[in-house]
């Protein structure tokens, strides 16, 4: 079973519920998407990010009503450092969508989605807690993991595995 | 009585927030909290207004040590993740790599795995049943309940030498074929528990005092479940109809039959009844998987990934180099993503996994069931009274390797 190679032009990703009802909505929220090992991955604007899982989620023919994950990924040392990624689920229709937000190293902060599902309190704590993004609107943005007196993000590529001696 | 929102707990405040309320901690060495989870209460008189989780105690960081691992060597850590299913563990790792890397797994080990998934379902339902049962004062189901668990736990030592941290299913396949008489066994074993099931109904189902104390207890709603992000049977129990198995199949099953149980009571009983309907839906597909498992290779057909066999290994020298280049330097696997979602016992364990074409991962995450249940267990809680968090905690079944990771 050869990899098919990925689909990255908009226009021909239209069909998936997820991309054609944000297209529909306001087309320049969208980035990029790709369609590759048959998961869809779309980049969000930074400042979108809320309003389009809001749209998603009340969505009339596939309400993406399940924040199934939220995690990070940094790709230390370029820029825009990290990642920040949803993963959204409608228990109706069974289809996923994967959302993705790009952040600078040196103001990683994007918009809480707390307020949409609170499910998401505890992954934005975790990512704040590893990543040290910070999310804007979180009704508390603590430590979850680590002590509260810990200093640094240990899953930043450029903490040691072995931790600061 | 003041009724105070649950956000009162959640500002991370350890002061009361009124005159009548006090703190109180429970846990991280309490025993019915099923390891290290501590939960800061604020309780009024005997009734919880506000509940706050504290978790970490358990954690380990293997998302940052899976990233200085090759592929095969990220197998062992995902054992001990969530310990009482480290099957499932090993099998989403597994097929979010094989996705990655375009594998197609020969149809007898996706049987195979089928098979010891659902026997890995009925081992932690069994533990699940059998301490909740024990928090509740019900000791006798305890003792049943484990001396089923232990027949399993020495299937997995046949097929694996191990009996809890198996590393059993490897990229590509299996790490060996069963044993000769494993299958007979197992078939022996199916034949008996629908009978072991009826004994721990007898003793719960109908029992008075186990119903006083579950049934109305740690009601959740639909709405709330799914904006709570609750998953599994804590899900199901709600009355939302979702089972990765049957709604997005992996590993082959497709080809079982099965239905799965929906309870709309949303309460600690409605839970109870959910996961014991799936011990005998697991049974069952045990059972097919043993009457219809097909012969053929355990590994996938794929040398640069795929150890060789000792055997080819000592007559070909193109199998050796495999084997030296696998252990010495790993496999690469394309760049690109993936998220896999398995349903596991206690609901929808996903990995996700970022390949940046080399032989180590670049990030792996793993997206716990238990961590997403917990976020529910304040709301279950409000309202209650103290002993029925020991309830609820039980019915969510939490396992705290799962949640710290």
């Amino acid at each position: 079973m050869p990899l098919a190679p990925p689909i990255t032009e908009i226009e021909s990703l239209k069909s998936h519920p997820a991309l054609a009802g944000l297209v529909a909505w306001n087309a320049t929220v969208v980035q990029a998407a790709k369609f590759d090992r048959e998961e869809l991955t779309v980049w969000i604007v930074k400042e979108s990010i809320r309003e389009v899982c809001a749209i998603l989620r009340d969505s009339a023919d596939c309400p993406f009503n399940y924040l199934a994950d939220l995690t990070c990924v940094d790709w230390y040392p370029s820029e825009p450092r990290f990642e920040v990624v949803y993963h959204l689920l409608s228990i109706a229709k069974k289809e996923r969508v994967r959302l993705k937000v790009r952040l600078d190293g040196s103001s990683a902060a994007v918009e809480s989605v707390t307020s949409v599902w609170p499910s998401a309190n505890h992954y934005e704590r975790e990512v704040f807690d590893l990543f040290g993004v910070r999310f804007t609107g979180h009704p508390n943005l603590k430590r979850i993991m680590m002590p509260d007196d810990w200093e640094g993000y240990p899953l930043r590529k450029d903490y040691p595995v072995e931790g600061y001696r | 009585m003041t009724q105070f929102p649950t956000a009162v707990a959640e500002a991370g405040r350890d002061m009361p927030s009124g005159d009548r309320t006090m703190i109180l901690n429970m846990g991280p060495q309490h025993p019915s909290t099923h390891g290290v989870l501590r939960l800061v209460l604020e309780i009024d008189g005997e009734t919880i207004v506000g509940m706050r989780p504290e978790i970490g105690y358990l954690h380990t960081g293997i998302e940052k040590t899976c990233e200085a691992k090759f592929y095969q060597q990220v197998v062992p850590l995902t054992d001990r993740i969530d310990y009482l299913c480290p099957m499932t563990n090993n099998l989403t790792y597994c097929l979010a790599v094989e996705k990655l890397l375009g594998l197609e797994i020969p149809a007898r080990a996706q049987w195979m795995r089928v098979l010891m998934n659902e026997l890995t379902r009925i081992n932690s339902h069994l533990v699940w049943l059998g301490t909740h049962a024990m928090d509740l004062g019900a000791m006798t189901v305890f003792l049943y309940c484990f001396r089923e668990r232990e027949d399993i736990l020495r299937f997995f030592e046949m097929v694996s030498g191990q009996r809890m941290m198996t590393s059993y299913f490897r990229i590509g396949g299996l790490a060996l074929d069963p044993p000769l008489g494993f299958f007979e066994k197992v078939k022996k074993f199916a034949d008996r528990f629908p009978g072991n099931v009826d004994e721990y109904e007898n003793l719960l189902t109908g029992n008075p005092i186990f119903k006083m104390r579950t049934q109305g207890v740690g009601r959740l709603s639909a709405e709330d479940a799914i904006a709570l992000g609750a998953c599994g049977p804590t899900l199901r129990g709600s009355g939302v109809d979702i089972d990765l198995r049957r709604d997005a199949p992996y590993s082959g099953y497709e080809h079982f039959k099965f239905s799965v149980p929906v309870r709309s009571e949303g309460d600690v009983f409605a839970r109870y009844l959910c996961r014991v309907a799936e011990l005998r839906e697991s049974i069952g597909i045990v059972q097919q998987a043993l009457s219809g498992m097909p012969e053929g290779p355990i590994k996938a057909d794929s040398p640069k990934v795929v150890l060789p066999d000792r055997e080819k290994m000592k007559t070909q020298m193109e199998a050796l180099i495999y084997h030296f280049k696998i252990i010495t330097e790993g496999f690469t696997v394309p760049a690109g993503e993936v998220y896999q979602a398995v349903e596991s016992p206690r609901g929808e364990m996903g990995y996700y996994i970022v390949s940046d074409g080399t032989a180590k991962p670049y990030r792996v995450h793993m997206r716990g069931p238990s961590f997403a249940n917990l976020q529910a267990l304040a709301k279950m809680c409000e309202g209650q009274l103290i002993a029925d968090v020991v309830a609820v905690i039980g019915s969510i079944d939490v396992v705290l390797g799962d949640i710290d990771r």
